[in-house]
């Protein structure tokens, strides 16, 4: 496998318009003849589905949810970054694009984060256009919110269902071509595997969830916006549903699997109650912006947080980061709350939370500001936990939330095997090591309206006239089989547990060992405990149902079986990057104050990870990064 | 706490179904209703009887997947909430919990509690968007629009689409789902040039598949998102001007 990110040479504040004019095109009239694959139809599957079609490509979409409207996307709260400059405060687009490198902790592209902040207005207009309720001042004009650590205001929101909100512009978007006839939509049905021929990506395979038929679709091109994998974890802010199952099939058909340990954990979570918990809800950082975070100064204070004087209370983040206070990024201010919790500071009734306080805010702005900034915010806090968070303060703890890693992918978006393309989180491409607040809306709309429908012309341009490869070619009945044979296996499962309990047993090492902090050891000890756990589920697994039938648990035992090859290959990512970068933090390497410590000289490089048919025992590739805009220094939030 | 479940089985839409009991014993108040399911769930798959199947997804109250008809309520007893928002602590120790599916035509059932909502998808393709090229939007700031209307906008945008407006009203109709869609895009500046056309497309649409209304309010109180039966009425306003609406001049008069 040669990695060829495909940047181009030139000024890299010219370089995306200059290549949109040197890629070749596809002329209007010869666009019908071009098929292409969506996979997903989260807010990137859906605005590269629509623009695509729009464009006359025949395009196929597939979602495993009823409705396209369902995709994860939907639960973002907080909003999107765009460098606007409507307050005049500041921002550009170099200043988007040097925040969001500052903030990756220096492991992304330059050149692909650049155009990310260059189309990130273009969106902004998009999506008014469409419809979007984006908040808006008196005077009629676009309202902005500082947001997760910005030092300018560039974030867009509506309300606190910002998601909600792009995901159905984008999904309308959709709707109207699947009206025109232009996009053929497949709902509830799952990709299982996808057609590689010739090296190249010319189908999938997918199962219809109702009835069980196991269909092969082919295609010019095949485009996975299938999401993140955070519910590798079990407890996570992710759906029920997300899963990594489509993107991981990709990988052992020959994609490279970029930077698998760059996970990110989101510090303003309801923390979990009970071995029952099926998810973990977030609630927005956006809440970050007039909440305090704080902790008793004493361990083991029992009392409750309205008893607590002034002068007893530790506001961590305020004390350690006089500069950015409460908006720290989130690596740094999930790891500080875990580290409270360690140290025995931790309240609540499991004492694993921390204080998000309103009292100064409620004071400050009165209770009806708070309200409207919030109330949906506070709402469900108080449905989930019956407590009132206008009179006593939040519990929050950090969990998994986003995946920076993901299918890597070059310039043009396509993964390691030509005619496949991986856009939104299921790609590895802009965010580092770490994420920004209100960038994962904006790059899934960047990726999906204004950078695959140009880039992807320029791969197709070079088959026209090309038909597309039969499904009843060889490859195709190949892959069918191995599918088959998988559900087959799976239906034969007749062992005592729940594709759940082995679920949880597996989030259980992974937060434990390639959580918020890795080491050495702990890594080594899921590397041996993974395998065994994965023989131990397949061996015990229990299935019940048909295969020709709308059948949950045949659905969650092959997702799990995925996770389990995946959680082999973060360890592995986590073990072998020897320093410690944005949610990447190797105990071993931190600063005299405790924070991560990158090693620029080793490990200024992705690690795009081949599958080599024996899980455990993947071949790396080093994507070096260079940086010649963006100055590396020490991230200092003090 | 242990309760009881009645819950619809239904092997596939064509077949007949029937309710079943089963035991939930030893829950915790503090779970939600869904992870109650789970457990049931998990339980009876380990038992050797296959699991209940129902809609659900991202158990915070904003994907519109969930939907059951809990004791005749479409999501439960507790108003502005989604099954997978409601508690287990709304409920007492002992009670028999009746679970259904949403009963209605145009809702067919798929599998035990999961229907089939694509009659929603039908009345969206059919007009339920503003038509924006990708590329073609002006500068989002070229266009102001009043906070009252972008507020009010965003108060009908607020559906979730999750059908329980449908599954609550006697005649099955669908029109507090069309018209929050209707009216979060009918109130916007952007959404004028197809005001007239979306109206009459989308209500055509949406009476192919549902009841008609007749006022009985019962969508609003099953409204997760409570969306207000105003915007039924401002349906009805724009459906009725639609047809004599003078086109030609439809850019010149809101």
């Amino acid at each position: 496998m040669e990695l060829d990110a495909k940047i181009p040479e030139g000024e890299i504040t010219t370089l995306w318009g200059q290549h949109k004019f040197n890629m070749s095109l596809v002329s209007p009239n010869n666009k019908r003849k071009f098929d292409i694959i969506v996979v997903g139809t989260g807010l990137a599957g859906a605005s590269a589905a629509a623009s695509m079609a729009e464009l006359g490509y025949n395009v196929k979409a597939f979602t495993f949810h009823d409705s396209p409207r369902r995709a994860h996307s939907i639960a973002a709260q907080g909003g999107i970054n765009a460098a606007k400059n409507y307050h005049g405060d500041g921002d550009s687009i170099f200043r988007l694009f040097y925040d969001t490198v500052k903030g990756g902790d220096y492991r992304s592209r330059e050149a692909n984060v650049y155009r990310l902040a260059e189309v990130s207005a273009n969106i902004i207009d998009q999506c008014t256009a469409q419809g979007v309720p984006f908040a808006r001042e008196y005077g009629g004009l676009l309202d902005n919110r500082s947001f997760g650590g910005a030092q300018v205001s560039r974030t867009f929101y509506a309300r606190g269902q910002t998601g909600q909100q792009l995901l159905l512009g984008a999904y309308q978007s959709l709707a109207r071509q699947v009206g025109l006839g232009n996009v053929d939509l497949h709902t509830r049905t799952e990709m299982l595997d996808v057609v590689v021929k010739d090296g190249r990506a010319v189908g999938i395979v997918t199962r219809n969830l109702i009835t069980g038929e196991i269909e092969s679709h082919s295609a010019h091109a095949v485009v996975l916006a299938t999401g993140g994998y955070s519910n590798v974890f079990y407890l996570s802010t992710n759906a029920m549903a997300c899963n990594m199952t489509a993107a991981w099939r990709a990988h052992r058909r020959g994609a490279a699997f970029a930077n698998p340990c760059f996970t990110q954990i989101h510090p303003t979570c309801i923390p979990s109650s009970e071995e029952f918990q099926s998810k973990l809800t977030l609630m927005s950082e956006s809440l970050r912006n007039d909440g305090r975070i704080w902790v008793p100064k004493e361990a083991g204070d029992d009392r409750p947080a309205n008893e607590i004087p002034e002068d007893e209370r530790d506001y961590f983040l305020e004390r350690r980061y006089p500069t950015f206070g409460n908006l720290v990024p989130r690596d740094v201010a999930s790891r500080n709350a875990k580290n409270m919790v360690d140290k025995g500071k931790g309240i609540g009734p499991l004492k694993n939370g921390v204080y998000l306080d309103f009292a100064t805010a409620i004071e400050r702005l009165g209770a009806d500001t708070v309200e409207e900034r919030y109330s949906n915010l506070f709402e469900m806090y108080e449905r989930i936990t019956d407590e009132n968070p206008y009179k006593v303060p939040m519990r929050i703890y950090p969990a998994a939330h986003y995946t920076m890693g993901g299918l890597w992918v070059d310039y043009h978006l396509m993964t390691s095997v030509p005619g496949m393309y991986a856009i939104g989180e299921a790609n590895f491409s802009d965010h580092g090591a770490n994420r920004l607040g209100a960038s994962a809306l904006m790059q899934g709309l960047a990726d999906g309206y204004f950078v695959l429908p140009y880039t992807i012309g320029d791969y197709l341009s070079g088959m026209l006239g090309d038909p597309v490869v039969p499904t009843d070619d060889a490859a195709f009945v190949e892959v069918e089989q191995d599918v088959k044979d998988q559900i087959a296996f799976w239906m034969n499962a007749r062992g005592t547990r729940s594709p759940d309990y082995y679920h949880r047993q597996l989030g259980k090492i992974m937060v434990d060992y390639c959580g918020m902090e890795r080491t050495k050891e702990g890594l080594e000890k899921a590397i041996a405990e993974i395998p065994a756990l994965h023989a131990e589920f397949r061996q015990n697994v229990r299935v019940l149902g048909s295969s020709d039938d709308f059948n949950e648990t045949l659905e969650k035992v092959q997702r799990v079986d995925d996770f389990f090859e995946l959680a082999l290959l973060m360890c592995i990512d986590a073990l072998s990057r020897e320093e410690s970068c944005g949610g990447h933090f190797r105990t071993e390497s931190q600063t005299e104050e405790g924070e991560a410590l990158r090693n620029d000289d080793d490990f200024a490089f992705s690690s795009a990870w081949e599958w080599t048919g024996r899980p455990g025992d993947p071949k790396l590739h080093k994507e070096h990064l260079e940086f010649n805009h963006v100055k590396l220094s020490q991230r200092s939030y003090k | 706490m242990d309760v009881q479940l009645k819950v619809w089985r239904q092997a596939h839409s064509n077949a007949p179904g029937d309710f079943e009991m089963y035991e939930a014993s030893n829950i915790s108040p503090d779970m939600s209703f869904l992870e109650m399911l789970d457990i049931v769930n998990e339980r009876l798959l380990e038992g050797g009887t296959e699991p209940i199947r129902f809609d659900h997804d991202c158990r915070e109250g904003i994907c519109g997947t969930c939907g059951i008809m809990i004791d005749g309520k479409a999501h439960g007893p507790q108003n502005g909430t989604a099954t997978c928002q409601l508690h287990m602590r709304s409920f007492s120790d002992g009670d028999t919990i009746t679970l259904e599916p949403w009963r209605a035509g145009a809702f067919p059932v798929v599998k035990d509690l999961a229907v089939d909502r694509s009659a929603f998808d039908r009345i969206m393709e059919s007009g339920g968007y503003i038509t924006v090229p990708t590329g073609s939007a002006p500068d989002a700031n070229l266009i102001p629009i009043p906070k009252e209307a972008a507020d009010t906008a965003m108060d009908a945008a607020a559906c979730i689409g999750c059908g329980a407006c449908v599954a609550a009203c006697p005649n099955s109709a669908g029109q507090l789902f069309t018209a929050a869609k209707l009216a979060h895009l009918n109130l916007l500046p952007q959404g004028q040039p197809e005001r007239w056309t979306r109206t009459e497309n989308m209500v055509n649409a949406m009476e192919e598949f549902f009841g008609s209304c007749t006022n009985h309010g019962e969508c609003e109180r099953a409204c997760p998102k409570q969306i207000s039966i105003d915007f039924i009425a401002m349906l009805n306003r724009d459906y009725a001007k639609a047809g004599v609406k003078n086109r030609n001049l439809a850019g010149q008069q809101a």
